[in-house]
């Protein structure tokens, strides 16, 4: 096989030293995922990362739906870099891949015109007093663990494999459009073959199920969802791909994005209250993670404490694929160990 | 060091004619071409558009023309380096070899576009996504089959592949792609007469005689379908087949269906000869091509006195324009050697 161009498409990944901005909707979709990210850089990996307790939005979902003006949106960003400056760092890592898509549109609107950059500088003078470095990297989270991959590996309890079979998980892959497709070339392989999750799946022991609608929309879209009357069109993106996928039989979906992670998930509920529709052989739906979620589980931390109980499709069925030890007691205990009230069950989706 | 009246540089159809054309009229020519096999991309062709001629007769009439007593012709021989010292050419092959000539034609050609850049068609990635050389070759075996060894049932042909479009660079449309998908949709029809065949296309360009005609014959007698849009995605699908997606501009629809062989009508670009020799020389034109003196009336000149271009190498061209500018090239050059002998 000659040349494969995508392969030169690669992100720039500092070493160490990471200033973490963290993600607005990751927090409350994803709730263990940025936790445990940081524990794996911190506690895995030995790398120095910064948590800011000062942090606040980056305003990207408003700006990308048209509500937030760009110059409000250049001096956020602008105060976030001030934060990190601050800190005494120069490496910014976004969680959201909003953000990471939005404070590189700003770099390079700023590195196209200087002009503009000297103007924000003077808002955020003016409003806060505060002055600010350009990033000297900015790297998403899940290029980090990408980068980390055979190292993490090495430490990992457990695979990509069934434990029944013995043979590799099918994993299907999304990435975020604001990860890959705004400056493609900036990322591992590029808009048409991201290799950024798909490095992780095939070094952990799985395979990647390249299945028609791939590269079809997760269904979020920003206003195909925002819009209160657009959302029928949203699910119905996610269901395209659902149906899509469903004939390979996917163990799992694999995300780096929130959009993508909260919508093929939830969505999979809507769909089974609505039309009785479910994704696999049992009625359970094709369980949704993050990268961080699937990089702890197979480090071995308990799954309740990465927070896989507040997603919509349950994941009992891939732990017990995998052969991950759990306790299905601990499920519903909360951080204080107070047993909490259990949520309702779907009508369809069997959890 | 040799010394010649000529060198031609590429031994495809528009070296070989301009060097019989020299020959016969006395001159002496050395022809150089840098492969094992001469004829250039004419060696891919099974039949000839619009008339479906059978390429090996031309390659005959040409491989005729080479063994004229005027002509050396050195296979396997690359091209290093051209120059001009004390009003002659000089030549220096990647063997070492050096030559000089009054005068030099370049007959270097074009490469035809590495379809892997359009990452979205999956070329290389998926096996039913082949070029038109490809299928070309295919077709030359006498069976069209899928990468699975099965009979097609439905074939898509994709023009503008590295053509006339601003992603990829190239801005210029390569001129034979429309009406060779034409000939190949309806060479698929000949053989597998139940082949649903689509050809997806932006605007069909039928410029040459006769080509509109077959246009019409492929839709009235082989039932090609034409759809105007361009595939935006390819994918794999559970059987083996390929899923395509475009939007069909005409009804304004999207559409997706699943065939068998997606083939890329890729386009022509400047060869690496071309491109390098056009730059040692300062011709060095728009897409690398070679620049010509004058479109018009110049336009086997260059403005390097002694240094004149035939086909391809200025432009996209169909394998008649490119045999006639041959011959224009090589009257021209018997003028500059008669010239220079005065």
């Amino acid at each position: 096989m000659s040349k494969q161009y995508w392969k030169d498409y690669q992100s720039a990944v500092a070493e160490d030293n990471y200033y973490y901005e963290r993600s607005c909707i990751r927090q409350s979709f994803f709730t263990g995922s940025e936790e445990i990210f940081l524990k794996i850089v911190k506690d895995v990996l030995k790398k120095d990362i910064v948590d800011d307790m000062n942090l606040h939005t980056c305003s990207g979902i408003g700006y990308y739906s048209g509500v937030v003006p760009l110059d409000t949106t250049m001096t956020v960003v602008a105060r976030l870099f001030a934060l990190m400056t601050e800190a005494g760092y120069k490496n910014f890592v976004p969680s959201c891949i909003t953000s990471f898509g939005l404070v590189n549109e700003m770099v390079d609107m700023w590195h196209h015109f200087p002009d503009k950059l000297e103007e924000i500088k003077g808002y955020l003078k003016e409003a806060t007093g505060k002055e600010f470095e350009m990033p000297e990297n900015i790297v998403h989270p899940c290029d980090i663990i990408y980068k980390n991959r055979k190292a993490l590996k090495e430490k990992m309890k457990y695979s990509l494999t069934n434990v029944k079979t013995g043979k590799p998980l099918q994993v299907v892959e999304h990435i975020g459009c604001h990860y890959a497709k705004i400056f493609p070339r900036q990322v591992k392989g590029g808009a048409e073959f991201p290799q950024v999750l798909v490095g992780m799946i095939q070094e952990w022991g799985g395979e990647v199920v390249d299945y028609p609608e791939r590269r079809h929309c997760c269904g979020f879209g920003f206003s195909q969802y925002l819009v209160l009357a657009n959302r029928g069109y949203s699910a119905a993106n996610s269901k395209k791909k659902f149906e899509s996928m469903q004939p390979f039989k996917p163990d799992f979906i694999l995300t780096n994005c929130p959009g993508c992670n909260m919508f093929m998930d939830r969505w999979q509920y809507t769909i089974s209250e609505t039309e009785g529709i479910t994704y696999d052989d049992h009625k359970r739906g094709i369980p949704v993670l993050t990268y961080e979620e699937l990089t702890g589980l197979l480090l071995g931390y308990n799954p309740w404490d990465l927070g896989l109980q507040v997603h919509q499709v349950q994941v009992e069925p891939l732990l017990d694929k995998i052969g991950i030890e759990y306790d299905p007691k601990d499920k519903y205990v909360g951080k204080t160990g107070k047993q909490l009230k259990e949520p309702e069950k779907p009508m369809n989706l069997k959890v | 060091m040799k010394k010649t009246d000529v060198i031609i540089i590429g031994g495809g159809p528009a070296g070989i004619e301009a060097a019989y054309d020299l020959a016969r009229n006395d001159i002496q020519v050395i022809l150089f071409e840098k492969e094992e096999e001469i004829f250039g991309h004419m060696n891919m062709a099974a039949t000839l558009f619009p008339n479906f001629q059978d390429a090996s007769e031309i390659r005959n009439i040409l491989l005729q023309k080479t063994k004229h007593d005027n002509i050396q012709l050195f296979k396997k021989t690359g091209i290093a380096k051209v120059y001009k010292e004390d009003k002659n050419w000089h030549v220096k092959t990647e063997k070492g070899e050096e030559y000089a000539a009054k005068a030099i034609l370049l007959a270097s050609g074009f490469k035809t576009f590495d379809a892997k850049y359009k990452e979205e068609l999956g070329y290389g990635i998926y096996k039913g996504v082949i070029t038109s050389v490809e299928f070309e070759e295919m077709y030359k075996t006498g069976k069209i089959l899928t990468p699975y060894g099965k009979a097609p049932l439905r074939i898509a042909f994709l023009n503008c592949v590295g053509s006339r479009d601003e992603k990829v660079g190239n801005h210029y449309c390569s001129r034979v792609c429309c009406i060779n998908a034409v000939k190949l949709s309806i060479e698929a029809k000949k053989l597998l007469p139940d082949v649903e065949a689509y050809c997806f296309y932006m605007d069909i360009r039928m410029s040459g005689q006769f080509y509109e005609e077959l246009y019409r014959k492929s839709q009235e007698d082989y039932n090609v379908n034409y759809i105007r849009g361009r595939i935006s995605e390819v994918s794999p699908t559970i059987d083996n087949r390929l899923q395509i997606k475009c939007e069909d501009t005409l009804s304004q629809t999207p559409l997706k269906m699943s065939v068998d062989l997606l083939v890329l009508m890729i386009g022509i670009e400047a060869s690496e000869g071309t491109s390098m020799i056009t730059k040692q020389v300062g011709i060095n034109g728009e897409y690398s091509f070679a620049k010509s003196l004058s479109l018009h009336s110049a336009d086997n000149r260059t403005n390097n006195e002694g240094f004149f271009l035939a086909g391809t190498c200025k432009r996209p061209l169909t394998i008649p324009e490119t045999m006639a500018d041959a011959r224009a090239a090589a009257l021209e050059i018997s003028y500059f050697l008669k010239s220079e002998s005065e």
